[in-house]
């Protein structure tokens, strides 16, 4: 065989392969950890019979999207936070999804208004306080994290964490930089001890009784009050009263995990149907009760204990997008107050 | 040397052509020296297109953090790393104590336990909540944090002894090789002409041992450097805590490279200091390693104290975390079983047995060739450029991995279209091979240091003497020189193969769909805080950790035959 009939043998064979393979896999570049999505993505298997492949790493697949070009073979990117999938779309490496099922699924602020990017689940980032020291109604806004009666009571993880960072982000969005700056600035000088670890170990330093008052996520409750394994984690849990903030103006801050479809996705039409699967009622069950995040489709059963510690909040309405655009600033502003040194 | 006599061959005229379109060792050692620097040159170029100029936001506000945490960090592990390293490998090799020869392989024992997994584990026994501090209260009825003092684990001094307890097993290892090839004929003449054992050690050992702990201390600093994971689990705000900061908060990829181009000026900046500070000293060794080494008979409160001082290290590098691992796997010995399990080791064996492999020969080719052509600066600069790979944090040379490797790529990719109709897609980018090449750049400092020391020890006489006889350059490297530096060049493999084993951020940015190593295994648990969940890998990675940290001091203890 001359040279040339070899590369074009191989390239009859590359070719079909590639329809083969069009046919029946989604690839996803994951900023979640792949075992807290495994169950969902196997159900979605079976039922489509499209496979579904992961790479998952914690930064760096924006990167790897942009340099592999028009030759990338990730079609989905999942992401734990907005920040990934806002910055996706301002690099301009994302399509936009254009699906009855998700628009209908999914309410507006949760998603992209062209379609960028889709929450899938929703999180509260609230206020864990000790029942032991702090009233119930002592502290209801995040406004008034800043008041002097809480020095040296509040503990959070690192400012440039990006939960912290996304709700410096609402701040700034609710009410200007200098505000933000100013609350933040308030907070500092709150904190119990330097910013560190992760939320859970805010939630066990209340119970230790280093400090009075944490921030963190709400699905972590959850995952704490019901963990058999540490058994330890259940008393952190049972150490603290869930504050939802601003229920009578703004609303609670709410971040999303959610999904982009690339710019150059080998499979478009795969990719798009495991969104709309993943924004079905049963998916977003199953998908909410894993980790103890809110179902975004209005309507779906929460699971029983959601319902005891976390029903009927509100929630802040605003669009993610707007919070999105803040996240750099929100970063300029933990470095100009110093907040994590 | 053992090898039969060369005979004097002509070589055929056919030879000879060949020969002259193959690349000499001249061009093969820069094109080697190229190829590997790519990615740093990757970011480097990266570096021109930020987004925004972040000096001004970064001058103003948090820099002078960066750079003070950063060399607090850099003085501490170096310190400490080089008193430890030193200071046992001194007490194993030249000093009789019991239990001195058990602590000459488990001295390297701290080698085998990840970064993560030791923070992991040392955050969860010193905090508040972790044994050490619940059994305390319960001795001295305190109640609450507010009661008493306690060191902060989460802290710069936490970070410093973390990094210490992993990273000074890379000064022990080239001191103790340095210390006993040493010629025990300089030290007693040293002492006859009455110097104590602690000025002999003083004045003759430790400068001799020079380079070798320079060289240690160099690859300590450049993990130090590059290291994220521990600094950013204790808090400390370091450079990497910077780059990490405006890349990924601030969406600012430029500014990113540029914070990281500046960290590997100062690293650059740092070697070409030491290097002019022992300027023109060449040592060749005249071995006489035949003769055994005769230690001093230390007092017994001496070897006592001996026996403690490494003792310290191993316990706190090693047993505690060691042993803190079985018992979190005891619980979850169910994974040992599964099937998934086995092909992440198997995935983790294969990258770190072939790279270890490649880093080798590509050292060789570079130490080599530096050797042969040691009057051209051109060649000597580009080789010690090929190890900066080493200074960068591991996600940040992923992407100056990803950078030429999809440039690459695409381009063929565009080529085959253009010209023959079809594509062939991403080649490298995604495959296993990718991973190979980052793992390469990123650990050359380490097999080229340990190829480079022992190379460059051997006299050219040697060289002269084979050339004379009629072999030709690749001849005399593999009949001449390749014997002589097998130890050295064992040591690269083996600790080139650790430190794969132990890899993270680069595997996890740059790994195939469904891919897994056992250590990306472990951190998608440990990121999760869940590294009870996932510590049968994690003492997986230990335990293959432990074969070669023992081949490896057989293979240094070898180097001198002693009783």
């Amino acid at each position: 065989m001359t040279m040339r009939n070899v590369l074009l043998s191989a390239a009859v064979l590359s070719a079909s392969f590639t329809t083969l393979a069009q046919a029946e896999e989604v690839n996803i570049y994951s900023f979640r950890q792949e075992f807290l999505i495994k169950p969902l993505l196997d159900r979605f298997s079976e039922e489509t019979g499209i496979k579904v492949n992961v790479v998952f790493a914690k930064n760096g697949l924006l990167e790897r999207i942009e340099h592999e070009g028009q030759n990338t073979p990730a079609d989905l990117l999942l992401s734990a936070d907005i920040g990934p999938l806002y910055e996706a779309a301002e690099r301009d490496l994302v399509a936009p999804i254009h699906s009855d099922v998700v628009e209908r699924n999914v309410p507006e602020q949760f998603r992209d208004p062209d379609g960028k990017w889709v929450g899938l689940t929703s999180r509260a980032r609230i206020i864990y306080a000790s029942k032991e020291r702090v009233k119930p109604g002592e502290i209801t806004r995040y406004e008034e994290l800043t008041d002097p009666k809480w020095k040296g009571r509040i503990c959070t993880r690192s400012g440039k964490h990006t939960y912290n960072l996304s709700l410096i982000g609402a701040m700034i969005a609710h009410h200007g930089e200098a505000e933000a700056e100013k609350w933040l600035q308030g907070l500092k000088a709150n904190l119990a001890r330097k910013p560190q670890g992760n939320d859970r170990a805010q939630v066990k330093a209340v119970k230790e009784g280093v400090c009075d008052l944490a921030l963190g996520n709400s699905y972590y409750f959850g995952a704490m009050i019901t963990n058999d394994k540490e058994p330890e984690q259940k008393e952190w849990a049972q150490a603290v009263n869930l504050v939802f903030p601003n229920q009578a103006d703004n609303g609670t801050h709410m971040n999303i995990s959610g999904a982009a479809l690339i710019k150059h996705a080998p499979h478009p039409e795969a990719a798009v149907k495991l969104v709309e699967f993943l924004t079905r009622k049963e998916a977003q069950e199953i998908y909410a009760q894993a980790n103890f995040e809110f179902p975004v489709r209005p309507k779906t059963p929460w699971s029983p204990l959601l319902q005891q510690y976390m029903s009927d909040f509100n929630g802040d309405r605003i669009n993610l997008g707007e919070i999105g655009k803040n996240r750099t600033l929100a970063a300029k502003l933990v470095d100009k107050v110093g907040f994590d040194n | 040397m053992n090898a039969p006599a060369p005979a004097l061959n002509t070589p055929t005229p056919r030879r000879f052509a060949l020969r002259r379109l193959l690349p000499g060792w001249y061009g093969l050692g820069w094109g080697t020296a190229l190829l590997v620097m790519l990615p740093v040159l990757s970011v480097f170029w990266l570096a021109l297109f930020p987004t925004e100029n972040i000096w001004p936001h970064l001058t103003t506000t948090v820099l002078p953090v960066y750079i003070q945490s950063t060399l607090i960090l850099l003085a501490g592990t170096g310190a400490l790393s080089v008193t430890i390293g030193v200071g046992c490998a001194w007490l194993v090799t030249l000093c009789q104590f019991p239990g001195r020869r058990l602590f000459e392989w488990a001295l390297l024992l701290p080698f085998a336990i990840p970064a993560y997994v030791i923070a992991y584990i040392y955050t969860d026994l010193l905090e508040y909540a972790g044994p050490v501090q619940s059994l305390l209260r319960g001795l001295f009825g305190w109640h609450t944090a507010r009661d008493y003092w306690f060191p902060e684990i989460r802290s710069i001094g936490g970070a410093i002894l973390m990094l210490t307890l992993v990273l000074y097993p890379y000064v022990y290892l080239l001191a103790r090789a340095s210390f006993l090839e040493q010629s025990m004929s300089i030290r007693d003449a040293s002492r006859m002409l009455g110097c104590t054992p602690w000025q002999s050690f003083l004045r003759v050992s430790l400068p001799i041992a020079r380079p070798a702990i320079a060289v240690g201390l160099s690859l300590v600093s450049m993990e130090t450097i590059n290291d994220f994971g521990t600094v950013d689990y204790f808090a400390v705000k370091s450079m990497s805590a910077g780059i990490y900061d405006a890349w990924l908060n601030m969406g600012n990829v430029g500014a990113a490279a540029q914070i990281a181009s500046l960290t590997l000026v100062f690293v650059v900046l740092l070697m070409t200091l030491e290097r002019l500070a022992r300027a023109r000293v060449r040592q060749f060794t005249s071995p006489d390693r035949f003769r055994s080494i005769d230690r001093y008979q230390l007092r017994p409160l001496q070897a006592w104290l001996a026996l403690l001082a490494c003792a310290l290290p191993v316990l706190c590098g090693f047993l505690i975390p060691f042993l803190t691992l079985i018992e979190f796997s005891s619980a979850h010995l169910e994974q040992f079983a599964d099937s998934r399990f086995i092909g992440f080791a198997a995935n983790s064996f294969t990258l770190s047995s072939s790279t270890a492999l490649l880093a080798a020969l590509i050292a060789i080719v570079i130490s080599y060739s530096k050797r042969l052509h040691a009057r051209s600066r051109s060649l000597q600069t580009a080789a010690r450029l090929s190890n900066l790979g080493y200074a960068l944090p591991g996600a940040v040379l992923a992407i100056g991995v990803i950078v030429p490797l999809a440039a690459f790529d695409n381009g063929i990719d565009a080529f085959m279209r253009a010209h023959f109709g079809f594509g062939t897609g991403l080649l490298l980018s995604g495959t296993p091979a990718a991973l190979v090449f980052a793992y390469c750049v990123r650990f050359l400092a380490v097999s080229g240091g340990a190829v480079d020391a022992s190379l460059s020890k051997v006299t050219p006489s040697m060289d002269m003497a084979a050339r004379s006889l009629g072999a030709n350059t690749l001849r005399t490297l593999r009949e001449v020189h390749l014997p002589l530096i097998r130890g050295g060049l064992l040591t690269g493999v083996l600790v080139v193969f650790v430190d794969c084993m132990k890899e993270l951020p680069a595997t996890l940015i740059l790994r195939p769909f469904n891919y897994d190593t056992l250590a990306t295994y472990v951190y998608q648990y440990a990121s999760d805080e869940r590294i009870e969940t996932c510590s049968p890998g994690a003492l997986l990675i230990v335990l293959v950790g432990i074969v070669p940290v023992i081949l490896l001091s057989r293979t240094i203890t070898a180097t001198r035959d002693s009783h």
